[in-house]
């Protein structure tokens, strides 16, 4: 390990801002091109769903 | 060749390879993901001349790596429904618009954090990165496009077009830090000579690469599954697959 305490990990001497908010925004981004998807999916299934039960009704 | 490209190019045959495919994907996209950036922030020591902030590159150089490349998938997706007019390759390259977005975006935004501390700037109209903001908007272009059409077949053709035609970009893009050096530095990595950035950098590098083109991998086959299920609505297996799921 680099550092020597988790304060000294999050400040990066001065440079803990910019480190930080660069992975933060990655993870938010990357984590909604995960989420986008299932949603849509779960979405569809329940639409998919709804329209053979109406062909067959 | 021609049995394996159909085979290939069938919906249902894509959706239950890509469905056995995808979890393998996730772990290994997972796995170089969380120790390649634990390892670039926690355990690499800082450069000696930027110090810390240098450890955006863990997540900059894959971002923009894959965005290029994924560019160019999209584009070879384009040529390929254009010229056979197979549905699958329209569907790639509709899905693989935004993630490709996402993607040049996070390589903007990083860069431009890594700018301040680094270059004393946000920004500044340098080659590669002016570059690299047309290829953020060939995507968020190919993304309107396709909503602009009432007619899906005639946007996908669109959408192929302008995909090929942007390709022209990818490659100013690459050469863009050698033909107008200014800012922006120049590829560390070499696949040919000696790579001029240490190896103790290059390690966790090179995991975050490889976890980036995989997270693309998954990303682009969950959309595409989506869109599958969603052209072939009405055909046996999706209607068979979907009751199944109900059950």
């Amino acid at each position: 390990m680099y550092f020597d305490s988790v304060s000294a990990l999050l400040q990066m001497d001065g440079h803990g801002s910019y480190v930080w908010s660069a992975y933060g925004i990655t993870a938010l981004t990357l984590i909604a091109l995960l989420v986008a998807p299932l949603q849509r999916k779960k979405r569809q299934l329940r639409e998919l769903r709804a329209h053979y039960r109406r062909e067959q009704a | 060749m021609w049995a394996w490209f159909h085979k290939w190019s069938s919906p249902r045959w894509f959706y239950q390879l890509s469905g056995r495919l995808l979890p393998w994907l996730a772990v290994i996209s997972a796995v170089c993901l969380l120790v390649g950036v634990a390892w670039g922030l926690l355990y690499v020591p800082p450069d000696y001349k930027q110090g810390n902030s240098f450890r955006i590159i863990y997540i900059h150089v894959p971002a923009a790596a894959v965005a290029m490349a994924g560019y160019m998938m999209m584009a070879i997706a384009g040529a390929i429904s254009l010229v056979w007019r197979i549905k699958l390759a329209d569907m790639v390259v509709k899905c693989a618009a935004p993630i490709g977005a996402a993607l040049t975006f996070l390589a903007l935004v990083t860069g431009a954090i890594w700018g301040k501390p680094t270059w004393g700037t946000w920004w500044v109209w340098d080659a590669r990165i002016t570059s690299v903001l047309v290829l953020f908007f060939l995507y968020i272009g190919i993304i309107a496009l396709y909503e602009a059409f009432e007619n899906k077949e005639a946007a996908g053709r669109a959408c192929a077009i302008l995909a090929l035609v942007g390709a022209v970009n990818i490659p100013i893009i690459y050469w863009s830090v050698e033909w107008w050096y200014s800012l922006h530095q120049p590829a560390s990595i070499s696949f040919t000579g000696e790579s001029s950035i240490h190896p103790s950098m290059l390690r966790p590098l090179m995991l975050t690469i490889t976890g980036f083109y995989a997270f693309f991998g998954v990303a682009l086959l969950m959309f595409v599954r989506n869109e599958i299920l969603d052209r072939e609505r009405n055909t046996r297996w999706v209607r068979e697959l979907v009751t199944a799921a109900a059950r």
